[in-house]
């Protein structure tokens, strides 16, 4: 894959830093096989290259497998409630903006409970990075359908099917006007490192959608996207500037029709122009968003970077007009505050 | 001119006539005169009910007096009605003999039948029972501006100032710092608009001197209050300055997280204009983001809170939990209203307390501390951040509607006498080469460590957690331990101020034991019974939980303690369960603070009939 070809070890690597420096002394609980472990190492891998201290890392979490992240990194780490991770790490970014701040969420506590606050965090902007493990169901709860359920899911509290149509965490991030949106999977772990790095770098909220395996309540929900003989033909990487292709042979490649709809084509009988090219940076998520809406059996489903785009941080922003306001009004005095405008004395 | 100790006035009107304007401006006046005043604002919760109606009536009651008062009057001696629907809602408070100055102009048979009236009270010269004035305010208002270039609209929203103009007249307040006002808020703006204002102003105290209305002017004297410099202040002022105190006296900078909800948005007001102070403030999407932002800022070691109401604190429930789980220190305001559910969102209620003492799941323990005026929500926020800090826990702070948006004379403090907030960060590890972020000092407080600090890395989180290491455990002995420790902490909690406020003697007939606004009236019927020989004292409990340790040893010394809350008994409950006492309620839940005649009635009912003190102290 180029993309991981391109990628250069970050020049600001931390001198002696290794990933099993960030390992907790805390025994890891998931379950053998749990795709989280994966994550677990190439975030560990990640962290060790970004050259920030282990002291500066906070990982925030919600509740759920994905939210026992913290535990096992040896960095500072906020455990919390189901759904509000992305509230603790606002206000302790707010009040902290020099420490390097993580969420480690599923796809229950996002996008269920957690949604409202997911929306605004990526409409906000501040510099965040949220890992979200989707994994199709509710784990740490044994086997409830999630947000992100195919309909007709048979589950534990969906016996005979479940009735709701899934939502698509990045269609979601793109509509809420994410700034960095990018999805991975577990074990593809060169894959997952890149994106995680990009995310690492990224100022701005960076949502990563990571696929991973629930081995014992959900598994081979995403075989169709790691077994060798069938992933050329279901997911696409996304290559800023290149042209969706896919296919064992690189035959086939993602083109819009007249309709502006997608449509899969040869590459060989297609001119190049009318392939779609993808655009990390393209003013609008329009092209991103339709991409986000590829899904299996009809189309590939694209992982990679979907969009990078630059704009202010919420914390740059909120300290800015703070540094703005003292420098309008100068520095406040508390005595005058409590005088207030209008005081007068008693003798 | 005659002088009289004390006035109260009531002025009233249609919402968006302006009468918290003309009130607030009428207080502020009479408070720079030097007079101590009470205030209580009374206005509906939309924001524009139809004009004219008896839903849409807002008021503004103040008392000014000569000496100290605690209350805003329980009877009114004048009042100003804008409209019909005004007088209707508001007669039956004033006291009989009392003025009522009416806008004559607005006695039309359209608002007299929106008012619910059959026929025009105002008909004759005089209501029976009552002084009445009868003052043609629109006409007068309209001609005075007819050259002034504004609409017939803008015109209209002036007449308030024509009502002040003429009621500072009556009382003999100057009508500088009104001016000064109204240059400060439309000069710039709408210069059009100021001089309209400031003319309507004037002509309204010239025609008090000329028209021959009122046989005489009145005035109250300067109140004997303490030397010092005073500013007017309201509760929700208050306890943004409070926070900010807090902050600086700690050293550090103050983070608010908040959602808007009436009666507590101001605060979030006040504070987001105190940006140059370094006050970080975040509105955000919903309450639970409220306080799980000041949580993360508390983590990250900021100063931090969040201020709601009563459904807010519903809300916020299973975050305060996390946050007495992970031990970290952290305000939390509750401008309590009338309830349940969304209730009655103008109106002052006391009915959040047994919210406050148990309202989380398991062994939740929060200390909890009720501000008794407006003025003492400064105190209680200072004693709230250095509680929550000193044993690094969440700390309830009750406020209530009439508090928070009552205004009185406040001794401003000199913040060079202010101790100084002690707070120690660790730096380096406690147990030998290990960090142990659970180890407990003598106060059962765990350090604060802050992220950043290098050897400090831990994982804390809402799952139950082993002494001292910090890390999960589900060990029966340990949840045992930990419930103790926690439980033990909060109940060894020593109070940062005045536990209670006291008047009288420690024993007697009577104890009248309160909590939060009721700290007036109750003030103000204990002195009144005093002055008529009855053996009654007062107790206004301000640290809710843990109770003061005095307190079971003072209630023993009385026959009888009687509990006045604006709730169905929930301190009673609270008393009788922890002393093991009788308590007889005072239950008042109708969205009105106490009038104080109200506790001295049934305080009377619980004396020797004589009324006189007993020579005998009672059995202790």
């Amino acid at each position: 894959m180029n993309i991981l070809n391109d990628s250069t070890p970050s020049n600001e690597a931390c001198t002696g830093c290794t990933a099993a420096d960030f390992a907790s002394d805390q025994e890891v609980r998931w379950c053998p096989g749990c795709g989280d472990y994966s994550i677990l190492a190439q975030t560990k891998k990640v962290l060790a290259k970004l050259g920030i201290p282990r002291s500066k890392i906070v990982f925030v979490s919600g509740i759920g497998c994905s939210s026992r992240f913290p535990y096992y990194l040896n960095t500072y780490g906020f455990h919390s409630i189901h759904g509000r991770a992305p509230t603790i790490a606002t206000g302790l970014k707010l009040a902290r903006p020099d420490l390097d701040v993580w969420i480690a969420t599923g796809d229950g506590d996002a996008l269920s409970i957690g949604g409202n606050h997911l929306l605004h965090t990526l409409r906000r902007n501040p510099n965040l990075k949220i890992l979200l493990f989707n994994n199709r169901i509710y784990g740490l709860t044994k086997g409830q359908y999630s947000p992100t359920s195919p309909k007709g899911a048979i589950t534990k509290s969906s016996p005979m099917g479940s009735l709701e149509t899934p939502l698509r965490p990045m269609s979601f991030a793109l509509g809420c006007g994410a700034t960095f949106a990018a999805r991975s999977l577990a074990v593809d772990t060169r894959h997952l490192e890149y994106v995680l790095e990009r995310a690492a770098k990224h100022v701005g909220t960076a949502l990563v959608e990571i696929y991973q395996n629930c081995v014992i309540f959900n598994d081979g929900a995403f075989n169709y996207a790691t077994e060798k003989d069938l992933k050329a033909d279901t997911i696409v990487y996304l290559e800023h500037g290149k042209p969706l292709i896919f296919g064992k042979n690189r035959e086939k490649a993602i083109g819009l029709n007249n309709r502006l709809q997608p449509q899969v084509v040869n590459v060989g009988d297609t001119r190049p122009t009318d392939l779609l090219v993808h655009d990390e940076r393209e003013p609008t998520p329009a092209v991103s968003f339709l991409l986000s809406n590829l899904t299996q059996p009809d189309f590939p489903e694209p992982v990679g970077v979907f969009r990078a785009v630059e704009r202010d941080s919420f914390d740059a922003l909120v300290h800015g007009q703070i540094a703005q306001a003292r420098a309008q009004r100068g520095e406040a005095d508390l005595q005058a505050m409590l005088n207030g405008s209008e005081s007068w004395t008693v003798q | 001119m005659v002088k009289l100790p004390r006035v109260t006035i009531r002025f009233a009107g249609d919402s968006g006539d302006g009468m918290q304007l003309t009130g607030t401006q009428f207080s502020f006046t009479s408070a720079l005169a030097g007079n101590d005043i009470s205030t209580l604002p009374d206005y509906p919760s939309e924001i524009r009910a139809p004009a004219g109606t008896l839903a849409g009536v807002s008021g503004y009651q103040i008392q000014f007096s000569s000496s100290d008062i605690f209350t805003p009057g329980d009877e009114v001696d004048t009042l100003v009605a804008m409209n019909p629907a005004a007088l209707r809602a508001n007669l039956k408070s004033v006291r009989s003999g009392g003025m009522v100055i009416v806008n004559e102009d607005a006695f039309t048979p359209v608002d007299l039948k929106k008012a619910g009236y059959d026929d025009n009270p105002i008909e004759g010269e005089s209501i029976p029972g009552y002084r009445l004035v009868k003052v043609p305010i629109d006409r007068l208002n309209a001609e005075t501006l007819k050259s002034s270039g504004l609409t017939a609209k803008q015109i209209d929203r002036c007449k308030n100032f024509f009502t002040l103009g003429l009621l500072c007249w009556l009382y003999n307040r100057p009508l500088e710092p009104t001016l000064k006002y109204i240059t400060a808020k439309f000069a710039q703006k709408s210069p059009l608009v100021a001089k309209a204002n400031s003319d309507v102003l004037k002509a309204g105290y010239d025609y008090g001197e000329n028209a021959e209305l009122f046989p005489v002017q009145y005035f109250v004297e300067k109140a004997k209050l303490p030397p010092g410099r005073y500013r007017s202040m309201t509760g929700n002022e208050a306890v943004a300055l409070g926070l900010v105190t807090a902050a600086r006296l700690a050293g550090k900078n103050l983070f608010y997280g908040s959602y808007p909800i009436t009666p507590a948005t101001d605060i979030l007001h006040t504070l987001a204009e105190l940006k140059h102070a370094g006050v970080v403030t975040f509105q955000a999407e919903d309450e639970i983001a409220a306080i799980g932002s000041a949580i993360g800022a508390s983590f990250g070691g900021a100063i931090a809170a969040t201020g709601t109401s009563g459904p807010g604190i519903a809300l916020k429930s299973e975050a305060i939990g996390l946050a007495v789980m992970t031990e970290l220190p952290l305000v939390i305001v509750n401008v309590q209203r009338g309830g349940p559910s969304t209730g009655l969102p103008t109106k002052t209620e006391q009915a959040d307390l047994l919210q406050a003492v148990f309202g989380r799941n398991g062994e939740c323990p929060l200390p909890v501390i009720a501000a008794t005026s407006p003025s003492d929500c400064f105190n209680a926020a200072v004693e709230a951040c250095t509680i929550a800090v000193r044993y690094m826990t969440p700390v309830m702070l009750l406020s209530d509607g009439y508090i928070a948006n009552s205004a009185e004379p406040w001794l401003i403090p000199d913040v060079r006498s202010m101790p100084k907030i002690a707070i120690a960060h660790p730096a380096a590890r406690n147990d030998g080469g290990v960090f142990q972020p659970y180890r407990r000092n003598e106060d059962g407080a765990r350090p604060w460590a802050l992220p950043g600090t290098p050897g400090l890395e831990h994982r804390t989180g809402g799952l139950e957690k082993e002494d001292g290491a910090g890390t999960i455990s589900y060990d029966p002995a340990n949840h045992q331990k930990m419930i103790g420790l926690r439980a033990a902490k909060v109940a060894g909690i020593r109070p940062a101020g005045a536990a209670f406020y006291w008047t009288g003697r420690e024993h007697g007939d009577v104890l009248i034991v309160g909590w939060g606004s009721t700290y007036g009236a109750i003030k103000a019927a204990t002195l009144e019974l005093q002055r008529q020989g009855a053996a009654v004292s007062a107790c206004q409990v301000r640290y809710l939980n843990p109770f003061p340790q005095r307190l079971g040893e003072l209630l023993a010394r009385f026959k009888t303690v009687l509990v006045p809350e604006l709730n169905l008994g929930q301190l009673a409950l609270l008393l009788r369960a922890q002393y093991r006492i009788e308590t007889v309620s005072l239950s008042k839940v109708c969205g009105q603070p106490f009038a104080f005649s109200e506790i001295i009635a049934a305080a009377k009912t619980h004396l020797p009939v004589s009324g006189t003190a007993q020579t005998k102290s009672s059995t202790a």
